[in-house]
């Protein structure tokens, strides 16, 4: 589709993400007193590239969600910059933001709550559409033809309501919304989260397949590793706010280097009942993020913390071949 | 036999609804051994929570109702007990762990007064040694500074910690059956991990049989003896965690476990399962997988197959009988 005509250049970058802060203010401050902030997003930086699949991937409380949002701009970023398709997005009006919207869809993780129960399956993938005022109405009406097929939803389908489907296919139908303006990006926020596993496959494969045959580049929020390992080239692993390990599928699964990245793989129950691999059992519960560890903020459960961890921050630096990593102790 | 502390035989529970009859349980049959942990496994709707729930007598009723079958506690049939003795059962010889401890721990009483007040109402302690005991119990599960922990409210504590409180209230009465319902689903993998060595750990102390509800089937491999795999309220394979992990028999079965993507593989399709699971109220005839099963003949779109048995694995599907 037209993903062939705008990718001029496969290496240039759909998304670019530098430094990027979100800071949510939680109490004000008295007397010259400093206000307290819960950092969500402290200095996130990455890129994704025309059809490539990053994966940000991280526990509860890390701020993978926020960092979504952020770049969608459903939540107003405190500061940083986000740039798509080479023009920076983080000023721009409400009215252009709509404009560029076309490029940037989402999925979101509850296909109960985010499909208006009052519209048809028709009317929900249309609607797009009609906000941007594509194509003629007849047209409008065999592209969300064109697309549920696409996506694997029966065309008699197109008059029902949300409640008539299950979770696998309303997430199909949410997959489709997102499809229907051809964007560059889909922004996924645990999009397969709320499946059973034979119906989470179903939609990893296709959203696998519709890569392959529209060039998409998808940001995949998980906290799922079996899931992210499927889907993408480049994985990020976050933890408090914090990117502190970033590398090709292959690379951080084999080799992965930062410790809590090494820990949070451990952790993963095996199918083989054979294979009972050393688990790394982390101490503690992940801390405040009111009032996270100072220097190296996983330094409180780290196994190897030194006096430099719990005193400096260790930036994410390259290591060799592309992989980023922020420890002190990885060379 | 001797060594088998819980044994359900047939046990059917249907839930009456103004659109029909749901058969969540049905005819289900299993047993639990002393020390032994049992996996059942299964998707949404299977009927794995329902057959825990049925066990305690506590399946809202209406629309709920245990139909048929025998449950055998130590040889004597929890259904037959009136509500006063059930009472004295549960908490007492069977406990349970439920998903959410948010929603199981009460909001306004701290965490030691729970306790407290299970220990007082089972064990019959006075006030100052249940108080005892559960600082013990709570040491046991691994909380830190238990001493300042039992005055504390639900609220003040962690998603893992909270389980842990609740793995302690289910244990403070010494039972000899601790049934969990998906533990450590609403953790984080890190924490799920240190959940799952708390349980193990504390089975190994304690000789205590589990039952361990999940849809994850790593946990399972991780922490269970024997398991066994609900579909649409029907076992359909019931074996050692050994012979179900290395050779699972069941179409289903097998296609779960290629299902999911693993962080040890480097596939790049993930095996599919066509179709989804059959509404409880419109099951297909024969058997149930039949229309999602690449290998489904006319057989099994006629008859529901019966269980063929080799070396303990059970399994129910038509592919291993001599009619095939």
């Amino acid at each position: 589709m037209k993903a062939e005509t705008t990718r001029a250049n496969k290496n240039s970058y759909v998304l670019e993400v530098r430094e990027l802060k979100k800071w949510y203010k939680v109490q004000e401050g008295f007397f010259g007193q400093k206000p307290v902030h819960v950092k969500a997003v402290d200095g996130v930086s990455f890129n994704v590239k025309y059809g490539e699949t990053l994966s940000v991937v991280g526990e509860s409380g890390c701020g993978k969600s926020t960092v979504g949002m952020s770049i969608l701009r459903l939540i107003e970023p405190t500061s940083g910059q986000v740039i798509l398709k080479g023009k920076d997005i983080t000023n721009i009006s409400k009215k252009e933001l709509r404009e560029i919207r076309k490029d940037m869809q989402v999925i979101i993780q509850d296909p109960f709550g985010s499909l208006n129960p009052r519209m048809t399956v028709g009317d929900i993938i249309k609607e797009p559409l009609d906000i941007h005022k594509m194509y003629s109405s007849k047209e409008r009406n065999r592209k969300v033809a064109e697309i549920m097929e696409l996506v694997g939803l029966d065309l008699s389908y197109v008059r029902r309501y949300p409640h008539e489907f299950s979770g696998g296919q309303r997430q199909r139908i949410g997959i489709a919304r997102a499809l229907v303006l051809e964007p560059e990006i889909i922004i996924c926020d645990e999009p397969v989260s709320a499946l059973d596993v034979s119906i989470q496959a179903q939609i990893l494969n296709l959203m696998k397949k519709l890569q392959r045959e529209m060039g998409i580049a998808y940001l995949f929020i998980s906290h799922d590793l079996g899931v992210v390992k499927h889907i993408s080239h480049r994985v990020a692993v976050m933890y408090l706010g914090r990117i502190v390990e970033m590398a090709d599928k292959h690379e951080l699964y084999n080799n992965p280097l930062n410790p809590y990245t090494k820990a949070l793989l451990s952790a993963i129950p095996v199918l083989d009942p054979d294979l009972k691999k050393e688990k790394i059992l982390l101490e503690g519960d992940l801390p405040s993020p009111i009032n996270p560890p100072q220097g190296c903020h996983f330094s409180t459960r780290c196994l190897n913390a030194k006096d430099i961890c719990r005193n400096v921050e260790p930036t994410l630096r390259d290591v060799g071949n592309g992989h980023l990593c922020a420890c002190h102790f990885v060379v | 036999m001797a060594d088998t502390l819980l044994e359900v035989k047939n046990l059917k529970t249907y839930f009456y609804t103004d659109e029909g009859v749901v058969p969540s349980v049905d005819d289900v049959s299993f047993s639990i051994g002393y020390g032994e942990t049992l996996g059942i496994v299964g998707e949404s709707g299977c009927g794995k929570s329902v057959t825990s729930l049925s066990i305690m007598d506590l399946v809202p009723s209406p629309p709920g109702k245990i139909v048929d079958g025998e449950i055998l506690l130590k040889g004597r049939d929890l259904r037959k007990l009136s509500e006063a003795e059930m009472r004295k059962i549960r908490g007492n010889e069977v406990a349970m762990v439920f998903q959410e401890p948010m929603t199981s721990l009460n909001p306004v009483f701290t965490i030691g007064s729970q306790i407290i007040e299970a220990l007082m109402l089972h064990k019959h302690l006075s006030k100052k040694e249940a108080r005892d005991k559960a600082i013990e119990m709570l040491k046991l599960v691994k909380i830190p500074m238990p001493e300042k922990r039992v005055k504390e409210y639900p609220h003040q504590l962690s998603g893992g910690m909270r389980q842990r409180v609740m793995i302690a209230m289910a244990l403070c009465c010494d039972p000899q059956l601790l049934i969990c319902d998906e533990p450590t689903t609403a953790l984080d993998v890190t924490i799920q991990a240190q959940v799952l060595d708390l349980i193990g750990e504390l089975k190994k102390k304690l000789n205590t049989s589990i039952m361990m509800i999940t849809h994850n089937l790593g946990v399972i491999s991780e922490i269970a003896d024997n398991a066994m795999v609900m579909y649409a309220g029907k076992v359909i394979e019931y074996g050692s965690v050994r012979q179900l992990f290395k050779n699972p028999l069941h179409p289903y079965t097998n296609g779960l476990m290629n299902a999911i993507p693993r962080i040890e593989s480097d596939k790049e399709e993930l095996y599919m399962i066509k179709g989804t699971v059959p509404s409880l109220r419109n099951r297909p005839k024969g058997c149930l997988f039949h229309p999602r099963c690449e290998y489904a003949k006319e057989i099994c779109r006629a008859c529901m197959p019966i269980f063929v048995e080799r070396d303990g694995h059970k399994v129910r599907c038509w592919k291993y009988t001599d009619r095939w």
